[in-house]
């Protein structure tokens, strides 16, 4: 026992005294949550747009106005002809714009019906989309209001309601994909890289002499990073409730219990390629390129796993964090129980049962 | 078996499918002898020292380590060997006292042991004033004569070399085998491979393998009177030349 400790005292060493894997272990999470938090967001706001406005009108005005009230949008040009069009979008300076007839207020109220054009740049076309849906809603308001008074022949009200995520703030999604990846960060390249290392540099041969058993020193080399994650669990979990504003609707029990069980799971991955890496840079390659990037692309937590093909989807059931997205979702988003998470449970201590018992036959085999 | 022995070995091999990297090998080292194991590199010294430091488990034959049998005891062989390889085995980024608090923590030294073993070697050494700093500062000569010592912490009755040397300048290597000489004078039986062949003449013994198997076992003297040369660089010369597998 006394030999294990001796093992881990030594293990926070090598932690503590190399500011870069200092700087992954505590600074990663804290620099992935702000980022994704505040940078990395698909939300629009104070997007520039142009507006050109032939009619220049009491109508017109009006709607003008209430576009540029709007958050979404900042008026950053106003033009005065159809050919300063393209070149506003050429020079990136807009990405929609807004166009309105000669006589609009005179064709609306004579005419009872009047037409705008809304020009996107689509080269992106999720912030295009966005962006006419956002300005198509502006100008729905408009016309509802002005129609108030009086009574359409028919009406179809529809009701929205965005469950859990009323205000369908990004930072909803990106908590648990974050919370997934940078324990798959820490646990699974930290682990690996650092036994590696060891082989590297060769003091594993003198480890694997001295009487302490190989199972042993892997175990021992695998607890800081263990404690390292959990305090990055925490951390994740304090930025989010406190700065992002994102609640823990379940149980933080049973939340901190199945990131527990995916911290273990992504420690036993980190054995399997610390068996199979004979360095450090192999070592790495292999956590990035059958870790991280599966993480990220099939975890559906940037692209939703439901929207791709039969084979990628079939694919996404292999990659842990996506059993750990899910319940994180539904523990930490919905508010949702034990009962609502079994499968992925299940799923999870299977995979745990799995890579530790491939880790552990490879280690024998090496050590053969 | 006799009690003076520290190492025997009968037809020990080794096979890696079908090639046979050490080929029945059979020696005996004895107690508090400095027995040299020479050989080119792919010879399969490091090999046969590998199963007798318990990492690798024989093909066939047997051998003794300490009077502990490689195929059952090996956990009992660990705590009676030390083993020092030629990739330099401290950390870098754990000082002097550290490296050694540790070492000596798993072979399950007492503090006590721990800390008076620690100011011996540092008096040994003359590192007291470096105690405290990384081993990365220290230099390449002084990091081997502390390696050496480390691997001696724990008092093994066998220590393993494997071309500690390699590397180190020519007055640190003599230092380095006054170390040597002291340890086999209390007892310590060190098996030490080498390609330095002025480093062969200082032991009490030498074996020399080519492509598996020993060629040649004696000391030094014997050697260099049965193949007719006053160098032992020339006895290793005319073995080495037959070898027909290549080095790696």
């Amino acid at each position: 026992m006394k030999q294990f400790f001796v093992f881990i005292k030594k293990e926070f060493y090598h932690i503590f005294r190399d500011k870069r894997t200092m700087f992954i272990l505590l600074g990663m999470p804290i620099v992935q949550i702000i980022i994704f938090g505040f940078a990395l967001t698909n939300e629009v706001k104070n997007a520039k747009i142009g507006v050109l406005d032939f009619a220049k009108d009491a109508a017109s005005t009006s709607l003008i106005t209430e576009i540029q009230a709007s958050r979404y949008f900042d008026i950053a040009q106003t033009l005065s002809s159809q050919k300063e069009i393209e070149p506003v979008f050429q020079k990136g300076n807009v990405k929609l714009v807004i166009v309105l007839p000669a006589n609009f207020n005179a064709e609306l109220t004579h005419l009872h019906t009047a037409k705008i054009q809304i020009i996107a740049d689509a080269t992106d076309p999720n912030i295009a989309n966005q962006l006419t849906n956002y300005a198509s809603a502006i100008i729905r308001d408009y016309q509802q209001r002005i129609t108030e008074n009086q009574q359409l022949p028919y009406t179809i009200q529809t009701q929205v309601r965005m469950l859990y995520n009323p205000q369908m703030k990004g930072a909803y999604n990106f908590v648990p994909g974050v919370m997934a990846m940078v324990l798959l960060l820490v646990c699974t390249m930290m682990t690996a890289i650092t036994i590696v290392r060891e082989k590297e540099l060769g003091t594993m041969e003198i480890l694997l002499v001295s009487p302490a058993r190989p199972f042993r020193i892997i175990v021992a080399k695998a607890i800081p990073y263990l404690l390292l994650s959990t305090i990055n669990i925490a951390s994740i979990l304090l930025l989010s409730v406190f700065v992002l504003g994102v609640p823990i609707n379940g149980s933080i029990w049973l939340l901190l219990g199945v990131s527990m069980l995916f911290i273990l799971v992504s420690l036993s991955l980190g054995l399997l390629i610390s068996a199979s890496a004979d360095t450090q840079q192999t070592a790495m390659f292999i956590a990035l390129v059958a870790l991280f990037l599966p993480t990220v692309m099939l975890s559906g937590f940037m692209f939703p796993v439901a929207n791709m093909p039969v084979v990628l989807r079939v694919l996404s059931n292999v990659v842990p964090a996506k059993w750990y997205y899910n319940i994180v979702n539904a523990v930490m988003i919905k508010g949702l129980g034990v009962q609502a998470i079994w499968k992925e449970l299940l799923i999870l201590s299977g995979m745990l049962i799995f890579f530790l018992g491939l880790a552990i036959q490879k280690f024998k085999i090496r050590l053969a | 078996m006799n009690n003076d022995t520290a190492i025997r070995t009968h037809d020990l091999t080794k096979r890696f499918g079908g090639f046979i990297a050490v080929n029945k090998i059979s020696f005996d080292v004895k107690k508090g002898e400095i027995f040299g194991f020479l050989g080119a590199n792919g010879a399969g010294k490091t090999t046969a020292m590998r199963m007798l430091c318990g990492l690798s488990i024989p093909s066939d034959g047997m051998a003794t380590v300490a009077g502990f049998d490689v195929y059952k005891e090996n956990e009992k062989i660990k705590k009676s060997i030390g083993y020092m390889s030629q990739q330099f085995s401290l950390y870098d980024d754990l000082t002097v006292k550290e490296n050694m608090r540790f070492y000596g923590g798993i072979y399950g030294k007492s503090n006590q042991f721990i800390k008076e073993k620690t100011k011996l070697i540092l008096d040994q050494l003359q590192l007291k004033n470096e105690a405290n700093l990384l081993v990365k500062s220290l230099p390449l000569g002084w990091k081997q004569k502390l390696a050496f010592s480390v691997a001696m912490f724990h008092e093994p009755e066998i220590i393993f070399l494997d071309e500690p040397t390699g590397g180190v300048d020519p007055v640190t290597r003599r230092e380095f085998w006054t170390m040597i000489y002291k340890a086999a004078a209390t007892g310590t039986t060190v098996f030490v491979t080498t390609h330095y062949m002025d480093e062969a003449e200082y032991c009490d013994r030498v074996s020399i393998m080519v492509d598996g198997r020993i060629e040649a076992l004696d000391t030094p003297a014997a050697l260099k009177k049965n193949y007719n040369t006053n160098s032992m660089d020339d006895v290793f010369l005319q073995l080495a030349r037959k070898a027909t597998r290549k080095s790696d």
